[in-house]
């Protein structure tokens, strides 16, 4: 699936869902669902710091395709970042760079990610892009060497 | 005898506009008080009449609009400081809030009393804007930054409190009450103390301004400083009661117009106080609307307000009781009407986003307040905080949604 279609998807799903209640109880469900980081990742470096939860973001980079693996003290926070990971994971750097998290505003996120939310996850959506810029590079190394 | 007025809650809740909103499709409940409170309709409507009808720069102009807004301002400096029953108005600065009052005094007393190797005290308990002003002052100064210790009931461990005095800090400043743990500290004792070695207390009387009738002279303390927006005045407005004789001798903080006497190339001399203090022009539609929501507090009266207070935080304390795994950050003996927990393992962000979608207005994190989480190890708390407005049907609808974000959550 494209990340378009990913994000489609995502769309549908919550809008089944009548009130906040219903949307939050999904996001828990989903945060237990996300691939979580690796011990030896959760540390202080793969720390992107909000004001209230904190989320750890890793990436890797394997066959042209970026893979990520994240978590958060805050279990709403973390079924967002598994929202995210879902659309932006097994996917090329160009991609994840084309695309972006417009569709988190028809579900009625958008909250989340403003900068006075200070829960991390702007942070971490501008730090998937920046892993994404990384590996792209090196992907126009490869083909220029 | 007085007679004693009841308390009537329902003509009290009319006079606040703010109320009657809803939100996300359900009545606002709003306990973010200590944050800042709702504005009585008088206020409002003072600050409106300053813009429609009275508006020019004060202290400046001969002409009838400054002339009556000079009058008026300084009516309200009047008014302030029969509040807290200063010697007099000289002794009331005008400033932006309690952060801003704080940084005047840690630059200008600082500047006065502290040198490298000295030392400054302050509390483990302090909001950022009562610790950091000081301890920059510290690290510019190479001077020791000193801080009490805080118990597991969330008060200040006044053993350590005593050791710490034996340094002979220059400047000691309090939180009269914490923002986190609704602590009242025993600061008439602690300033007693502290002036036996004729060391100056700053009190940051930002939570306390608004629980109980503050007296500064019978207090003793050397400065107070509280924000007009937590006692239901506008926002941009502080209050900062000093001593005169340290007023006298501080040098000014900011430079500019209104501070000055005379100006010229070679040299300036400075205005006598209270305006060496208050450079530029003043907020004045928020000290008029300070004035406002002074006379509003006393119309109802301090005492009322404050046994009404207590009731509330006892109900909820009692109903908050209830929930399983909850645990109080801060069981002080003595509280104001600020109420921080945390439930099992739960993160407090994750429950402040349900409950703020059940309508309710509660503060999660750290609160401006990161070495007292430190203190007690944890990322940040729920925080409920009430105001003369809040009932007890709202903390019941409170303590409900409390319910339901734990059983969601766990």
């Amino acid at each position: 699936m494209t990340i378009e279609q990913t994000q489609q998807q995502i769309i549908e799903e919550f809008s089944i869902f009548d009130d906040w209640m219903e949307k939050y109880n999904y996001l828990i469900e989903m945060g237990k669902d996300c691939p979580i980081i690796e011990t030896q990742y959760k540390t202080n470096n793969y720390l992107i710091n909000g004001c209230q939860s904190r989320v750890w973001l890793h990436a890797y980079f394997d066959r042209d395709i970026v893979h990520f693996s994240a978590d958060s003290d805050a279990v709403i926070t973390k079924g967002i970042v598994n929202l995210l990971i879902r659309v932006f994971n097994d996917h090329s750097p160009e991609e994840i760079l084309k695309s972006d998290t417009t569709f988190l505003d028809q579900i009625g996120l958008k909250e989340h990610l403003s900068p006075t939310r200070s829960n991390g996850l702007l942070s971490m959506v501008k730090q998937m892009k920046l892993y994404a810029q990384i590996f792209q590079l090196k992907v126009n190394q490869q083909v220029n060497e | 005898m007085e007679k004693r007025i009841p308390f009537d809650i329902r003509a009290v809740r009319l006079q606040f506009p703010a109320l009657e909103q809803l939100v996300y499709n359900k009545p606002l409940v709003y306990l973010d008080n200590a944050a800042t409170t709702q504005k009585p309709r008088v206020v409002i409507d003072r600050v409106k009449a300053w813009y429609e009808l009275e508006n020019s720069n004060i202290h400046r102009g001969v002409h009838y609009l400054s002339q009556q807004g000079t009058i008026a301002f300084e009516n309200a400096r009047q008014t302030v400081a029969n509040f807290i029953n200063t010697n007099s108005s000289r002794e009331i600065i005008f400033t932006k809030g309690t952060t801003d009052s704080m940084n005047l005094l840690a630059s200008s007393l600082g500047k006065l009393l502290v040198k490298e190797g000295d030392s400054v005290m302050v509390t483990g308990m302090e909001h950022h804007s009562n610790f950091v002003p000081w301890q920059q002052l510290c690290v510019e100064l190479k001077a020791n930054f000193l801080v009490a210790g805080i118990t597991e009931t969330g008060e200040v461990d006044l053993d350590h409190y005593a050791e710490l005095l034996e340094k002979r800090p220059k400047i000691i400043s309090i939180a009269h009450v914490s923002n986190v743990l609704g602590t009242i500290n025993p600061i008439e004792e602690m300033i007693r103390l502290a002036h036996v070695y004729d060391i100056p207390v700053v009190i940051d009387g930002a939570q306390s301004i608004c629980h109980q009738k503050i007296d500064v002279q019978a207090l003793d303390c050397d400065f107070f400083a509280f924000s007009g927006h937590k006692m239901y005045a506008p926002m941009g407005v502080g209050v900062l009661f000093g001593k005169e004789k340290w007023l006298d001798a501080m040098p000014p903080y900011q430079f500019g117009g209104e501070m000055v006497n005379q100006v010229s190339i070679d040299e300036t001399s400075f205005n006598v106080l209270p305006f060496k203090f208050e450079a530029g022009t003043p907020n004045v539609s928020a000290v008029l609307g300070l004035e406002s929501a002074i006379n509003f507090i006393e119309t109802i009266g301090n005492e009322s307000i404050a046994a009404y207070k207590d009731q509330l935080i006892q109900y909820a304390l009692q109903r908050l009781a209830e929930v399983n795994g909850i645990k109080f950050i801060g069981n002080p003996d003595h509280r104001a009407s600020v109420i921080s927990f945390l439930i099992d393992e739960i993160h407090p962000y994750d429950a402040g986003m349900i409950i703020d979608k059940l309508g309710i207005a509660i503060r999660t994190g750290h609160h401006c307040a990161q070495p007292i989480m430190e203190r007690f190890g944890i990322p940040g708390t729920m925080r409920a905080s009430f105001a003369m407005y809040n009932t007890f049907e709202e903390i019941d609808i409170f303590v409900a949604a409390v319910k339901k974000a734990a059983l969601m959550l766990s």
